[in-house]
C-alpha cells in the first residue's frame, strides 16, 4: 500500500490533490495549438516577450539610446503584441487555477532542493538567478523554448524544434545526474 | 467569419489562450519545481507524458489543417549550431532554474519566490543576449543553417510514417512507464526500470 502514493508530507503528496491526468493535460494542449493554430495561426511562444520585455528593464541601466540602438531590441521591440499578452494570459490563468484548489502557497526553497542542498534560501534565490539568466540566453539562441519549440514547433515536425527537444533532454539530464548524483529518494 | 483572424481581435484572444495554457501548466503538475526537476532524474515523467502528447494530438491537428488549406505551417529556421548550444544552455539553466520560461511564469502566479528571483534572472539573460546577438548572428547562426525544414522533406519519409513511428514510441514508453512506475509517476522500487 505504501508504494502507491507519496507520503502526504511531500511534496507530491500535497499537490497531488488538484492534479489532473497528465495524459488529458498533454492532449487539451494539443488541442488548444489546434484551435490557436486555426484561429489566429500564431506559434506559442514565452521567451520572445520575455526578452523584449527585457528592454524595459535594460533602459534605467544601458540609456535609451542604447537599447533603441540594439539590434535585437529593434527586432523585437517591447509592445504589448499577441506574445506580451500570451504572457501575461499564461500568469492570469495559472493565477486562478492556484485560486481555484486553494493551492497558493509562499516557496523559496523546494523539497527536492532541501533534501539535497539544505535550507539556504539565498544559496537557492542566487541559483534560480542564474539558471534562469542560462535559460533564457539559450532559449533566444535556440529561436525558441519549452513552448515554441518544444510543443509548437515538434509538432509542426521542424528539424530545429526536434534537435531542440533532444539536445535539451540530454543536457538536462546529464546536468541533473552532475548535481544532484545517482542518489536513491530518501526511504519514507 | 474568416480565419485566421488577425489584427486587433487576434491580439485580445491571446489573453484567453494564454490563459488556458496556465490553466494547463498548472494542473498538469509543471509549475512545480520537483516535478520539473525529477523529471530530468528521471524519477517523474509527468514533462514527457505531457509534451509527448502534446505534441502527437497536436501535430495530427495541424497536419489535417494545413492539408485543408486552413493554416500555414510557422517553422523555425534550423541554424544547427544555434539551435544545439542555445538548447544545451537552456538543459543547463532548466536543471539549475528548475523551471523553463512558461512554466516559471505560471509557477511565479503560484507562490514560487525562486521562479521570480528566476524571472528576474531570464531579464538579466535576456539582456545579455541582446548585448550578443549581432556577433551570435554573424558567428554562431550562419553555421549548419540549413533554413526553414522539417523532417519530412530532409528525410524524404512522409508525414503520416512520423506520426505512425512517434505514436508507436510514445505507445511504448507510456506502457513501460505505467506497468514499471507508480501512479505519480514515481519510480515503484518494486519494479524498477534501473
Amino acid at each position: 500500500m505504501k508504494q502507491n502514493g507519496p507520503h502526504p508530507d511531500s511534496d507530491a503528496g500535497r499537490k497531488v490533490a488538484g492534479r489532473w491526468n497528465p495524459y488529458l493535460v498533454g492532449a487539451a494542449l494539443g488541442v488548444l495549438s489546434w484551435v490557436v493554430f486555426a484561429v489566429v495561426n500564431i506559434p506559442l511562444g514565452i521567451s520572445t516577450p520575455i526578452s523584449s520585455a527585457a528592454s524595459l528593464c535594460a533602459t534605467p541601466i544601458m540609456g535609451s539610446e542604447a537599447v533603441a540602438g540594439n539590434a535585437y531590441w529593434t527586432k523585437f521591440p517591447f509592445k504589448w503584441d499577441y506574445h506580451m499578452l500570451f504572457l501575461a494570459g499564461t500568469f492570469l490563468g495559472s493565477l486562478l487555477s492556484v485560486l481555484a484548489n486553494r493551492s497558493f502557497r509562499l516557496e523559496t526553497v523546494p523539497s527536492t532542493w532541501v533534501e539535497r542542498f539544505g535550507k539556504s534560501r539565498g544559496k537557492r534565490l542566487i541559483e534560480a538567478f542564474l539558471g534562469g539568466g542560462i535559460i533564457l540566453f539559450g532559449a533566444r539562441m535556440a529561436g525558441g523554448c519549452t513552448s515554441g519549440h518544444g510543443i509548437s514547433g515538434s509538432l509542426q515536425l521542424a528539424l530545429s524544434s526536434w534537435v531542440f527537444f533532444l539536445t535539451l533532454f540530454a543536457f538536462g539530464a546529464l546536468t541533473a545526474f552532475l548535481l544532484f548524483g545517482n542518489r536513491n529518494a530518501p526511504s519514507r | 467569419m474568416t480565419l485566421p483572424i488577425t489584427g486587433e481581435t487576434a491580439r485580445w484572444l491571446a489573453i484567453p489562450f494564454g490563459m488556458l495554457f496556465g490553466v494547463l501548466l498548472h494542473r498538469g503538475g509543471v509549475a512545480d519545481y520537483n516535478v520539473i526537476v525529477n523529471q530530468f532524474r528521471l524519477r517523474d515523467f509527468t514533462v514527457l507524458k505531457i509534451m509527448l502528447t502534446a505534441i502527437i494530438v497536436g501535430g495530427l491537428g495541424a497536419w489535417a489543417l494545413h492539408g485543408m488549406g486552413h493554416a500555414e505551417y510557422q517553422i523555425k529556421p534550423a541554424n544547427l549550431l544555434g539551435v544545439a548550444l542555445g538548447a544545451a544552455l537552456f538543459g543547463v539553466g532548466m536543471v539549475i532554474y528548475g523551471y523553463c520560461p512558461g512554466t516559471g511564469v505560471a509557477a511565479i502566479a503560484t507562490g514560487s519566490l525562486h521562479a521570480l528571483v528566476g524571472f528576474a534572472g531570464m531579464l538579466a539573460g535576456a539582456v545579455l543576449y541582446a548585448l550578443s546577438y549581432p556577433w551570435v548572428e554573424t558567428h554562431i547562426q550562419t553555421v549548419a543553417a540549413l533554413g526553414k525544414i522539417r523532417l519530412p522533406q530532409l528525410t524524404g519519409i512522409p508525414e503520416w510514417c512520423w506520426f505512425v513511428i512517434l505514436t508507436v514510441i510514445a505507445g511504448v514508453v507510456f506502457w513501460l512507464l505505467e506497468t514499471k512506475f507508480n501512479n505519480n509517476g514515481e519510480r515503484d522500487p518494486n519494479n524498477s526500470l534501473m
